[in-house]
């Protein structure tokens, strides 16, 4: 299972971890390397597992089974004070009758430094989170993106090896939300200490995470980077769960084919055997629009791959600010439709409108191959 | 991603946590606050309960005796009391039942006896478990014991004792007191439905009218709380009695009685079905109103459809509270009841009248069933008002309406003249002379020391009850609330604490205080030392009123982010630091709340104290109690209205130090 990585040095390591309550499992068999200096992100729908996980690595919520070793050493069975980590909650979790400052100092008390040194290591926090005046003040006198910044300062206070965030930012506005996770990215990578992040918003998860664990149903469905699992999801699941994807009922071909509505297809290699049921799959933005002007001006527009290539109908059209978003109809995707982004350029040079006919292209190294969702 | 089968979990061993240094605090403070409910409470619950069980019974076969001649000769005949019951008739089958202290004398099956004689006389039991005394003295043993005719009168036999429902079978078969069965019922019921009707459209003038003084009228609302529940039997006296004030507009009919009990649960109710009901109303959605009102419903209909189903837990709930308080009170049945007897008064009667313990614990365990009963099913209704009101519901405003309004005004301004009119009658009656042939206004009432019921001493004594009571009670509920609600697995200790807090709710308060007898006064117990202290009042209060302050500490900790402790754990504090300066800072009002409920109650109860009061320790409420008990009505009035003064005095002094306080430490909650 594990993978000897030369760089940076393993941190976390979690080992055939199971958790049930009751009769129910929440989390199956889950094993996870996290490095150093790493942030990762637990993405996956609500109900599956992230944060169960969470807390088992923070000893708050014991495991029923498997190990977590933190830097070196077996914690799978310490209570959380005996760990090493600092963490922020949805909620903040601030003593709302302690003052900003004290808020952050709770941690560094009895720790063997002195007043003065807690003072300067809380005006440094304050800094350090960009709200160096507010410290005289009380939590409900600060909005919930500052006190997010609070929580966050009052976390890293003691300069823990590891810190886990869950779902730091679930409770703020939308525009404070994109806001914050740039900083909170950019604290991460300043103090580099070791990330894990709870999430089940797909766009946090890949603009903030080195890597990305998708769970689902209490297991593991993908690691990898932000562009792996966007480029190569490797369930259907996890194409489904992060991005937009067309999913469309076929039949596996010899290898590196697929047989939608009789139309054989070129794809990327997969191993199903042929005739198998399967799904293809293949993303809106994937979707080449040929035709005179589709290319910038002096590119040459041609098809790579005939077979993949159709003409097919504009049914509707959305305007979604930055692209177009049609829906196309072919006679192999029988009543269901196929759903491309066009860039606006395209669109306008094209003259596509409804009802339209236009030739488009499924370029095979984009065009996937799944096995139907196992329903669960 | 692997071959292990994903449908269940592999063998093997499941990790166990490693406690924690707070781990470990929390649960020995769990198991502290556990203990000290099971030894206050289930011990005492246990030890009557089989109290209830055990009767005693003479057994006149279980002595021999020889008689000798005027010169101390014997003549070897070996008679036994069996026998001489036989041929004398002297007792009957009846006359055996007796009562764990119970004794009976010799002498009675000699009917030439005289202490004079020079006749002696030789005693001893037949088996090693018979017992006789002479003097005080505990005989055992099947050695003959020779005694003078003078000390042979002191001999007294003990009865044996048995386990079995001979105590529920005499207490059915005797209808001075399965009556009573049937006597509190009737009374609760009428009380009940009376209460409920009043405090209803009280709190619905309250809280739907825009009639004016509400602030006024919710205030004497509750000043029924501050008041031993004899307080209304006392002035219904005055205003009713033999020689009452407006004797005759009961028309000949005393108010010794079904009426009196009735009046005076009403009163002392009220403030209690009041506060659940107005609390009922108070959260309805006026969106409701305004559909109604949309669809031309009539106000009755409205009424009907929209405002009764709104409140109708609160009205149930109310019910069943009102019915427990009125079956399980005693002190105002003995002032007024008369020759109307009810459960607790018989409790009463049984244990102080007659000694008779055992059957003391046996109405006490009748006594229960009700309060049990009505209990359960207020707990299940309250489970059910939570979901009642969303987040999206808008908080109803009443619209004036001059005749609605002052039909309103004229009810409230009723029922508040009902309840100052017996507060103000207490009062009156406390400073006349002698009612009603001396009218002159004196201080000589307050004379307390003067009067049986321990004088002003009880009434420094139940301060000092009410201020320990407090003190103690509120650290015990709030800690042990808190490692209730923030401590960690341990889930079978936590459901098990959880029930026992409950369980006082439906205890009365004179079955705890009889219980507490029986347990602590048992010599054999350790705990015995406490008995006729002030600790066993403090202790007695605190488990009487565990339940109520439990569930405000449980409301308050409820509110407090749930993760304060994983916070604090991640940071390695100690939970206790978190304890003491987030969690009770920021909870301090309801702590406040607790600490002034619990010292109301303890300055009020009788029922919980009567049994377990000494001279050094009696207390005002019960000074009350027997002040009236020998006809000092007038002092027992004043002694009522001073408590009423204190609690009063208390309250005011709670509301200025809970603002002071919050000025102080809450100021977190501005922004």
């Amino acid at each position: 299972m594990t993978e000897v990585t030369a760089t940076p040095p393993l941190y976390l390591s979690i080992d055939n971890l199971w958790k049930a309550f009751g009769t129910f499992l929440a989390l199956k068999d889950i094993s996870l390397d996290i490095n150093e200096r790493e942030f990762v992100c637990f993405l996956g729908p609500s109900g599956c597992g992230k944060t169960t996980l969470l807390r088992a690595i923070a000893g708050l919520d014991l495991q029923t089974k498997g190990t977590v070793m933190q830097a070196g050493q077996d914690v799978s069975n310490l209570p959380p004070s005996e760990r090493d980590f600092g963490i922020v909650f949805q909620s903040y979790a601030l003593f709302p009758n302690l003052t900003i400052e004290k808020n952050i100092a709770f941690g560094l008390e009895n720790t063997g430094r002195s007043k003065s040194e807690i003072a300067v290591r809380v005006a440094e926090l304050l800094d350090l989170v960009g709200l160096p005046e507010q410290g005289k003040k009380y939590p409900a006198q600060l909005s919930g993106g500052q006190q997010q910044r609070i929580a966050l300062a009052r976390a890293i206070a003691t300069n823990p090896g590891l810190l886990l965030l869950d779902e730091p930012l679930s409770a703020l506005d939308a525009k404070v939300r994109v806001h914050l996770r740039h900083e909170i990215k950019e604290l991460q990578r300043k103090l580099g200490v070791t990330t894990v992040m709870v999430t089940h918003d797909q766009e946090e998860a890949l603009a903030m995470a080195d890597r990305i664990v998708v769970m689902n149903h209490g297991v593991i469905e993908q690691v990898g980077s932000p562009t792996e699992v966007y480029r190569q999801p490797a369930s259907l699941f996890v194409a489904d769960f992060i991005g937009e994807m067309n999913q469309i009922p076929a039949q596996a071909g010899a290898s590196g084919r697929v047989v939608i509505g009789g139309a054989t297809l070129h794809c990327q290699d997969h191993k199903f055997g042929a005739g198998d049921a399967i799904v293809a799959a293949i993303r809106p933005e994937d979707v080449i629009p040929h035709g005179d002007g589709a290319r910038s001006p002096g590119a040459e527009d041609e098809v790579t791959t005939p077979e993949n290539a159709f003409e097919v109908r504009v049914a509707e059209m959305e305007f979604l600010g930055s692209f177009w978003r049609c829906r196309l109809r072919h006679e192999i995707f029988g009543n269901g439709e196929l759903i491309a982004d066009f860039s606006i350029n395209a669109v306008r040079r094209l003259e596509l409108a409804v009802d339209k006919a236009m030739t488009i292209e499924l370029p095979k190294s984009r065009l996937m191959a799944f096995a139907p969702a196992r329903d669960a | 991603m692997s071959d292990v089968s994903l449908d269940k979990l592999p063998e093997g061993p499941i990790i166990k946590g490693k406690l924690s240094r707070d781990d470990v605090i929390m649960r020995l403070g769990m198991v502290v606050i556990a203990l000290y409910l099971v030894v206050t409470l289930a011990f005492p619950l246990w030890a009557m309960l089989s109290k209830s069980f055990s009767t005693f019974q003479f057994d006149l076969g279980a002595y021999e005796l020889q008689v000798s001649d005027e010169e101390g000769n014997y003549s070897g005949e070996i008679l036994t009391p069996a026998q001489l019951n036989a041929d004398l008739q002297v007792l009957s089958d009846n006359d055996l039942i007796a009562g764990s202290d119970s004794r009976m004398g010799l002498t009675q099956f000699f009917p030439d006896f005289s202490f004079r004689s020079s006749v002696m006389y030789q005693i001893r039991n037949t088996s090693d478990t018979g017992r006789f005394l002479v003097g005080s003295e505990l005989k055992t043993g099947t050695d003959w014991l020779e005694l003078d005719s003078n000390t042979f009168r002191r001999v007294q036999m003990r009865p044996e004792k048995s386990t079995g429902l001979g105590n529920f079978i005499s207490y059915f078969s005797t209808p001075a007191l399965f009556n009573s069965i049937k006597n509190s019922l009737v009374i609760a019921v009428i009380s009940t439905v009376v209460t409920v009707t009043l405090a209803f459209w009280f709190a619905y003038a309250l809280n739907r009218s825009c009639m004016r003084f509400k602030g006024f009228f919710r205030l004497v609302a509750m000043a029924p709380i501050l008041v031993p529940s004899l307080l209304p039997g006392i002035a219904l006296v005055y205003l009713f009695g033999n020689q009452g004030m407006l004797k005759e507009l009961l028309f000949g009919a005393s108010i010794y009685g079904p009426i009196g009990i009735v009046i005076g649960s009403v009163f002392f109710t009220f403030p209690h079905a009041f506060i659940i009901i107005s609390t009922a109303l108070a959260i309805s959605d006026a969106r409701l109103y305004e559909a109604a009102a949309s669809l031309r419903s009539t106000p009755w209909r409205t009424f009907w459809t929209v405002t009764i189903p709104g409140a109708r837990y609160g009205l149930i709930s109310a019910a069943f509270v009102v019915f427990n308080l009125v079956i399980t009170d005693f002190g105002l049945p003995k002032v007024i009841g008369g020759q109307f007897n009810v459960l607790a008064v018989d409790i009463y009667k049984q244990v102080i009248g007659q000694q008779n313990f055992e059957m003391g614990a046996v109405v006490s365990v009748v006594l229960v069933i009700p309060a049990i009963f009505a209990f359960a099913i207020d707990r299940l209704v309250q489970s059910k008002q939570v979901a009642l009101l969303s987040a999206r519901s808008v908080p109803y405003q009443p619209t004036p309406n001059a005749k609605a309004d002052r039909i309103f005004l004229g009810y409230c301004l009723a029922v508040a003249f009902f309840i100052i009119g017996i507060l103000g009658v207490c009062q009156f009656a406390a400073l006349i002379k002698f009612w009603p042939y001396d009218l002159s206004f004196s201080l000589t009432n307050y004379d307390f020391d003067r009067m049986d019921g321990g004088g002003w001493g009880s009434y420094y004594n139940s301060i000092k009850l009410g201020l320990f009571t407090a003190v103690a009670g509120t650290c015990i509920v709030f800690f042990g609330a808190y490692l209730v609600e923030k401590s960690n697995g341990f889930r079978l200790g936590r459901a098990l604490f959880q029930m026992f807090a409950m369980l006082p709710m439906a205890i009365p308060g004179m079955v705890l205080g009889l219980a507490y007898i029986f347990f602590f006064n048992n010599p054999s117990n350790p705990l015995n030392a406490i008995y006729g202290t002030m600790a066993i009042l403090v202790i007695c209060s605190v488990t009487h009123f565990y339940t109520v302050s439990h569930l405000t500490a449980v409301t308050a900790l409820k509110q407090m982010d749930r993760e304060f402790e994983s916070v604090s754990a991640s940071l390695k504090q100690p939970t206790l630091k978190l304890f003491s300066r987030v969690t009770v800072p920021v909870c301090l009002p309801s702590v406040l709340d607790i600490s002034i409920y619990l010292f109301v109650n303890a300055m009020t109860t009788v029922s919980a104290v009567v049994f377990l009061y000494s001279p050094k320790t009696s207390l005002a409420s019960i000074a009350v109690l027997n002040m009236d008990d020998a006809g000092d009505i007038a002092p027992a009035a004043a002694m009522g209205m001073m408590i009423f003064y204190t609690n009063a005095a208390a309250r005011i002094i709670h509301l200025l130090v809970s603002k002071g306080v919050l000025k102080r430490t809450q100021a977190w909650r501005g922004r």
